[in-house]
């Protein structure tokens, strides 16, 4: 045989596919579906709706406010859940199945494998994130209109400009959301056991919200990384407050570049061993 | 030309235990060599550096003159196999999980699923899970993933363990045929008789050791060869036998008469026994001598197995 060079685009592609033919990546597509339908269904039960948070009083007037309370909510526990469950799981996988020396011992180099295996991990994080979105989005428009959106400052929002802001607030919760999977990739590659790397990733993302709110901790708070999911509220303002984008963006990085090297080095050097 | 594997002063430790010792081995193209020790002698974990999944704490290994530490997946060029048993995704199909590993090789791997399936008989059960496999099913998917990288040097790890009689007829079987079709096979076993069925050349290793690296008739040659014997005459037989020059430790028994002596001497005592107008039934150089060895080799002390080898290497 000589010498091929696989590309690692055909390596994330494979990942992909590995990924649609296991369960726990419909589990977390499932709960992204399912949360802002059982949220639209207990809204429409019943006149009571989320209050005291941000377009929570706007539930019942446009349906452009549903996606972004369902990303308010799901900050807490949700999507660090849904985004471990999967890139918590992504590396160890390989270890539990003893399946490491099956892709090792061909034509691809390891670090080709640990791209793409991050490649998939965040795709699957978006998917799920952009599924949330989309369906909290679609419903919402269905049973209260695409009504302009008043904006945290309280001016009016056009429908259009509305839809592109959900857009950027996306994208901006695509930001903290990457930092999440990176550290559940880490767990997962120095664990080599799923259910600890996903445990623990929900536990360290748990960790970082009580000291959120620990008010000796006030120094470092702007830098854990559940404060970043609120960033996006900076776009709903009038005008624009970038200021807490550009730090998701920066804090983000801070947490999800030195997790990912980390594991890039280990899962470079490590011995595969067992299995 | 360049050797198919040249392994040098492989080391490799486990805290305590040095799972594999200054392994020395030299694998030419075109043979098929025979890995040999008993359990926990540290063959898997030779494979595993060979096939540069776990660092060697000193050594190192070459395939095809490319160390796999060093250049990565290109030194696997031509080079396939597993260790231990074969592994594959359970969530996928035989196919998908051999599809992907084609996806893996690159190149024209993908067009040989098909023959590669068919080469280990599983093409009818090709489109169910591996999760439900039985354990012979995955280690003959094992094979066929290793057929996709068209390999040269193909590194199988016990193979045959696990399997039925039939099971392991068959996989000798094959790699008698690959090796018939010129591939080079290194093939770890604790089975002398499976090395001896299919090996040309052995490195008997234990406790991360090698005792004897060579030829394997060579080997077979070194031991004082042990005879067994049946003639129209036992009784008279043994008389000539125990006269004969070269024939020593002749015991007459039931079964017939055991002596050992050398191919030479055997030749001349069969001349004797003809004189003297005795047939012979049977003579049988004692396959066990080959078994016997080994476990001279990898039951000794330490001290033995290490300084001074019973057979040189
Ligand atoms: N990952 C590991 N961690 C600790 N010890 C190990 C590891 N891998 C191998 N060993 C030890 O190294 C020694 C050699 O093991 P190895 O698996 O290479 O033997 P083997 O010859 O393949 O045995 P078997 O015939 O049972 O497969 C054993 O003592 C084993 O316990
Ligand atoms: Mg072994």
């Amino acid at each position: 045989m000589s010498a091929v060079a696989v590309s690692t685009r055909t390596v994330y592609a494979w990942e992909v596919r590995k990924l649609a033919a296991q369960k726990r990546t419909y589990i977390g597509l499932g709960c992204a579906l399912l949360v802002p339908l059982i949220f639209i269904a207990s809204l429409l039960a019943d006149d009571g709706g989320p209050e005291g948070i941000p377009f929570g009083d706007y539930v019942r007037e446009s349906g452009l406010a549903i996606p972004l309370v369902g990303l308010f909510f799901g900050a807490f526990w949700f999507f660090p859940l849904v985004t471990a469950l999967v890139a918590g799981d992504i590396v160890a996988t390989e270890d539990g199945n003893g399946t490491l020396k099956t892709i090792l011992t061909r034509s691809v180099d390891r670090w080709q494998i640990f791209l793409a295996k991050v490649l998939a991990a965040l795709t699957y994080a978006f998917g799920a994130l952009a599924l949330f979105v989309l369906v909290g989005l679609g419903l919402g428009g269905v049973f209260w209109g695409f009504d302009p959106l008043v904006s945290l400052s309280g001016t009016e929002i056009s429908m259009e400009r509305s839809l592109l802001l959900l857009g950027g607030a996306t994208l901006a919760y695509a930001l903290p959301t990457f930092a999440v999977a990176s550290i559940a990739v880490l767990l997962s590659t120095v664990t080599r056991n799923s259910a600890a790397a996903v445990v623990s990733t929900l536990m360290l993302s748990l960790i970082m919200q009580l000291l959120g709110i620990v008010s000796a901790l006030e120094a470092i708070q702007p830098y854990l990384l559940p404060r970043q999911f609120n960033a996006w509220q900076g776009l709903l303002r009038d005008p624009i407050d970038w200021a807490p984008i550009l730090r998701a963006a920066w804090v983000s990085a801070l947490y999800a570049v030195p997790a990912l090297l980390w594991a890039f080095i280990h899962f470079l050097r490590r011995d595969v061993a067992g299995g | 030309m360049t050797a198919a594997i040249e392994a040098r002063g492989l080391v490799k430790r486990y805290g305590e235990i040095t799972a594999v010792d200054h392994v020395d081995l030299t694998v030419r193209s075109g043979d098929v060599y025979g890995y040999l020790g008993p359990n926990g002698a540290g063959k898997t974990t030779s494979l595993r550096m060979l096939l540069g999944l776990i660092r060697p704490d000193e050594g190192s290994a070459r395939l095809f003159g490319h160390d796999p530490l060093v250049e990565g997946a290109r030194a696997l060029d031509g080079v396939a196999g597993f260790v231990e048993a074969p592994r594959f995704y359970p969530y996928m199909s035989a196919r998908k999980n051999l599809e992907f590993v084609a996806a893996l090789d690159g190149g024209d791997a993908a067009e040989r699923i098909d023959e590669a399936l068919d080469t280990v008989d599983l093409t009818k059960r090709q489109h169910d899970k591996v999760r439900g496999y039985s354990h012979g099913m995955k280690q003959r998917l094992g094979i066929a993933g290793a057929l996709l990288r068209d390999p040269k040097l193909l590194l199988l790890d016990e193979p045959t363990t696990g399997l039925d009689p039939a099971g392991m007829r068959d996989m000798r079987a094959l790699v008698h045929r690959l090796a018939e079709d010129g591939l080079t096979v290194l093939l770890s076993s604790h089975l002398m008789s499976e090395v001896e069925d299919l090996c040309d050349r052995v490195a008997i290793v234990t406790r991360g050791r090698v005792v004897y690296e060579g030829a394997l008739d060579e080997l077979i040659a070194t031991t004082a060869g042990r005879y067994d014997l049946r003639t129209t005459n036992d009784a008279e037989a043994a008389m000539i036998a125990r006269r004969a020059h070269g024939i020593a430790g002749v015991t007459v028994s039931n079964a017939g008469i055991a002596f050992e002596g050398d191919e030479v001497a055997v030749a001349h005592l069969t001349l004797e026994l003809a004189q003297a107008g005795i047939g012979l039934r049977a003579l049988v150089p004692r396959t066990a001598t080959l078994e016997e060895l080994f476990f001279r080799m990898t039951e000794g002390t330490p001290e033995q197995n290490g300084s001074q080898p019973l057979v040189p290497a």
